[in-house]
């Protein structure tokens, strides 16, 4: 009540909102958005910026680090610098990719569970609970062994899995939004469920929801790259870091710290989003430190 | 500063001397409480008054030393006994805080820890600060739960928060509050969440109980006929500054200040009847319940004629509201019909056509959770315009400027966001939306309690204005009778589910009385402070 009220009202053109974010923004969301940017930008130039071919054999096997081979070759003679680069592409699409599939199949069934409630609720949360019951990454090595690991297998299989955890966190929330007066009074006035999930609910709920999006793309970032480096995910010759770690990993018996690279882009990524996601959860709540 | 004893009867117990609080942050500071003076004498009871944002909790909280989170106290001097509590440190103050100086919420359902029963959430302030060891409290505790006129004193220590009624925990809190014997006490709007009829109860045990323990008291509340009751002498606050100060009948007799009046004249709305014999709504002896066999509705028969107000009066969980569920819809009944202009109305909101839904519209309680936060007023008010009008364009724009006129809103709120309006202006959007689908019937559901007398009022005569401008006719849910006689021309008198009492307001209000209505009429705080002393007389 006695916080001052942003008037929103007022007409303010976006890219100055943006601006002004970003001046009141904390340190570590900007060094967070920062590095997104980085790696976007590695994302989209990829071809442009890797030296040599994804797959292409260009030197002896593990040759060490040169001018030419920045980070040196891998067991088959690819430069790993080359493929550290398209590992990006691979492995951020493939989350990305999931991670909307799991937003529109949970964040959909989720919200149709608190607006329409009663049986249809009991079906679908009972039906969450039975395949939550299964060790994630059990069940997706599973599956994938009986689907195969193809890129659209892996991103129908994560994304499916990961909505169960969606449409828990939707429910709940728009179950909050579900029992307000106002979405009561679009009932009343005979709103069909689809207007009322998408004006009156589904804009109140938004911002938990995109801290989930943050934090479900890390996780599936990270089943994504412990997939690969079990061999279930990416198929050789795609690059991918997380079966770069496992392609390289007895390098490190001889002191050398090629495998670790490819594991620091996993870390570094996790953690960007992690305080990006901070930064906005803490603006969308109002607090102000 | 003078020693403490030096100290004579006359001195003041607590003097308050020009208290300023203000907003803390980096942006511009705003001054919540400017320059606020006021003393207590031993044993005296002050009434503190004014609508919501007259810093008047502010103030109460200020006199123990403490200011909210957001809120800075940032010059004046709050004297307990001639010793400055804000020059204390925190340790210090936090001793006076509890056992000399004691606060009452308005909701004892959140300031009672549910885990622990209620004997222990007494024993435990007075053991902590010293004053006494567990036994000893504890009897005082049945002492003064006996005193409250608590059932059962011996035993009821022993129960558990949620296993005794609204009242009953208000009450439990003022006995805790006095467990370490304090000299002053500070109530928030202790009776505003209850019902009329509790309200007395709890009101009585107050006044009892601080007369008994000579008490000195700080009594907050928007009601002035509350205050009239308990208050020797009363301070009318507005927007953190002082407006009036004398005592109590003085006040309410000569009112010096323009604002003063206004409070004083609220309860002097009334309506006369009207009507036009045309039955837009008719309730055919509906029964409703939540689960079967546990009837909630019993053989409930309403009429609501064009241009009329049918009011519907009862206690919380007298099914007022479960009514306004059946006639919307969204309760199907057990038993009975509703029909609409003598076409019968399918029981489930999801058979009925849009044009009879479009007939029966609602205006809620709260309007903060009425209106969608995430929506422009524009948008509020205009879905009703395209969804049951089909309006858009220019036509819209027309009509949505229309409606903000009848509803005494300005037309640049149009842009803005709820957030951005007080209460008395959500609600009236909540009003333009509901006449914007042009209905038979408007069904108000306690659509004052959540605001300011003064407010409140303000949206009673909107709804009739509208009423004779339009010939508008509502099913009007309250507890409050003084709103009644405001806007009603007949009056439902329910509960527990059935109809106690029906009929003309004149007829209903008038005696001989049936036992409940009698109870509920006299429940309703009157302007003079005999009343209360009246009515226990009487009692």
């Amino acid at each position: 009540m006695m916080m001052t009220k942003t008037h929103s009202s007022e007409k303010v053109p976006l890219w100055r909102k943006v601006l002004s974010g970003l001046a009141e923004a904390p340190p570590t969301g900007l060094l967070g958005l920062v590095v997104l940017f980085t790696y976007l930008f590695v994302i989209v130039f990829a071809p442009w910026l890797a030296p040599f071919g994804e797959a292409t054999i260009v030197a002896d096997a593990f040759a060490p680090w040169s001018a030419e081979h920045l980070l040196g070759t891998d067991s088959l003679g690819r430069d790993i610098y080359s493929r550290l680069i398209y590992a990006a592409r691979n492995t951020v699409g493939i989350t990305l990719m999931a991670t909307l599939l799991a937003f529109v199949i949970g964040g959909a069934l989720g919200m149709v569970a608190a607006v329409v409630g009663g049986w249809v609720d009991q079906v679908l949360s009972r039906l969450v609970d039975m395949l939550m019951a299964i060790p994630l990454l059990i069940f997706a090595l599973l599956l994938l062994m009986i689907f195969g690991s193809s890129v659209t297998a892996l991103i129908l299989i994560l994304g499916c899995l990961e909505a169960t955890r969606v449409f828990r966190l939707t429910r709940a929330v728009a179950m909050n939004v579900a029992v307000m007066d106002y979405v009561e009074a679009a009932r009343l006035r005979g709103e069909k469920m689809l207007w009322i999930i998408r004006r009156e609910i589904l804009p109140n709920i938004l911002s938990p929801l995109f801290a989930e999006f943050g934090l479900r793309f890390c996780f599936i970032f990270l089943l994504v790259s412990s997939l690969s480096f079990l061999g279930l995910g990416l198929q050789p010759p795609t690059a991918d870091w997380g079966a770069m770690v496992r392609e390289n990993a007895m390098l490190i018996t001889f002191g050398r710290v090629t495998p670790l690279l490819p594991a620091a882009a996993i870390a570094i990524l996790t953690i960007a989003v992690n305080l990006v996601v901070d930064w906005f959860t803490h603006k969308a709540s109002g607090l102000s430190k | 500063m003078i020693d403490e004893k030096d100290e004579t009867t006359n001195r003041p117990i607590l003097e308050i001397r020009d208290l300023i609080i203000s907003t803390e942050g980096r942006k511009a500071t705003r001054q919540l409480v400017k320059s606020v003076s006021l003393s207590l004498a031993a044993g005296e009871v002050l009434g503190l008054i004014g609508e919501s944002g007259a810093g008047k909790s502010t103030i109460g909280l200020a006199a123990m030393g403490y200011a909210r989170d957001g809120m800075r106290i940032s010059s004046g001097e709050v004297l307990f006994k001639g010793t400055d509590l804000l020059k204390l440190s925190e340790r210090k103050r936090r001793q006076f805080r509890g056992k000399r100086i004691a606060y009452v919420a308005q909701s004892a359902a959140a300031a009672f820890n549910p885990a622990h029963k209620l004997i222990d959430q007494y024993t435990e302030a007075a053991v902590a600060h010293g004053v006494s060891d567990a036994a000893t409290a504890e009897n005082e505790a049945i002492e003064l739960y006996r005193e409250l006129g608590l059932p059962e004193p011996e035993t009821f220590g022993q129960r558990y928060p949620h296993q005794v009624s609204g009242g009953q925990l208000q009450r439990a809190m003022v006995a805790a509050s006095m467990a370490c014997h304090p000299d002053i006490l500070v109530f928030d709007e202790p009776t505003t969440a209850l019902d009329v009829t509790t309200q007395i109860e709890v009101l009585t045990a107050i006044r009892r109980t601080i007369r008994n323990h000579h008490t000195a008291a700080i009594y907050i509340t928007h009601d002035l006929a509350v205050v009239a009751q308990i208050a020797d002498r009363i301070m009318v606050l507005r927007s953190g500054e002082l407006v009036e100060e004398g005592k109590t009948e003085q006040l309410l007799e000569q009112p010096k200040q323009e604002y003063t009046r206004k409070l004083l004249s609220v309860r002097n709305l009334h309506k006369d009847d009207t009507g036009s014999g045309e039955v837009v709504l008719s309730v055919d002896s509906v029964s409703a319940e939540y689960k079967p066999g546990v009837p909630v509705l019993q053989d409930i028969s309403v009429q609501v004629e064009r241009g009329r107000t049918v009011a519907l009066v009862g206690e919380s969980g007298s099914g007022k509201s479960t009514l306004a569920r059946v006639v919307t819809g969204l309760l199907p009944p057990v038993k009975g019909g509703i029909k609409l202009h003598n076409a019968p109305l399918t029981p489930t909101l999801k058979s009925r056509e849009k044009d009879t839904l479009r007939r029966l519209q609602m205006i809620y309680q709260l309007p903060d959770t009425s209106l969608n936060p995430r929506q422009r007023v524009r948008e509020i008010i205009g879905r009703p315009l395209q969804f049951y009008l089909g309006l858009k364009g220019q036509e819209m724009e027309q009509r949505l400027k229309e409606l903000m006129a009848m509803t005494e809103l300005e037309e640049y709120f149009l842009d803005r966001f709820p957030h951005e309006l007080s209460g008395g202006q959500k609600q009236r959007v909540g009003i333009a939306r509901a006449l914007a689908a042009e209905p038979d019937l408007i069904i108000c559901d306690e659509v004052t309690s959540a605001l300011d007398q003064l407010v409140g009022e303000q949206i009673l005569n909107l709804l009739l204005k509208l009423q004779k401008e339009i010939g508008m006719s509502y099913l009007f849910i309250t507890h409050d009778l003084g709103t009644v006689d405001a806007i009603a021309d007949e009056v439902v008198v329910m509960r527990k589910g059935k109809v106690v009492e029906q009929g003309r307001k004149t007829d209903v209000f008038s005696p001989p009385h049936k036992d409940y209505t009698q109870k509920l009429l006299n429940s309703v705080p009157e302007m003079d402070p005999q009343w209360l002393n009246k009515l226990l007389a009487e009692a």
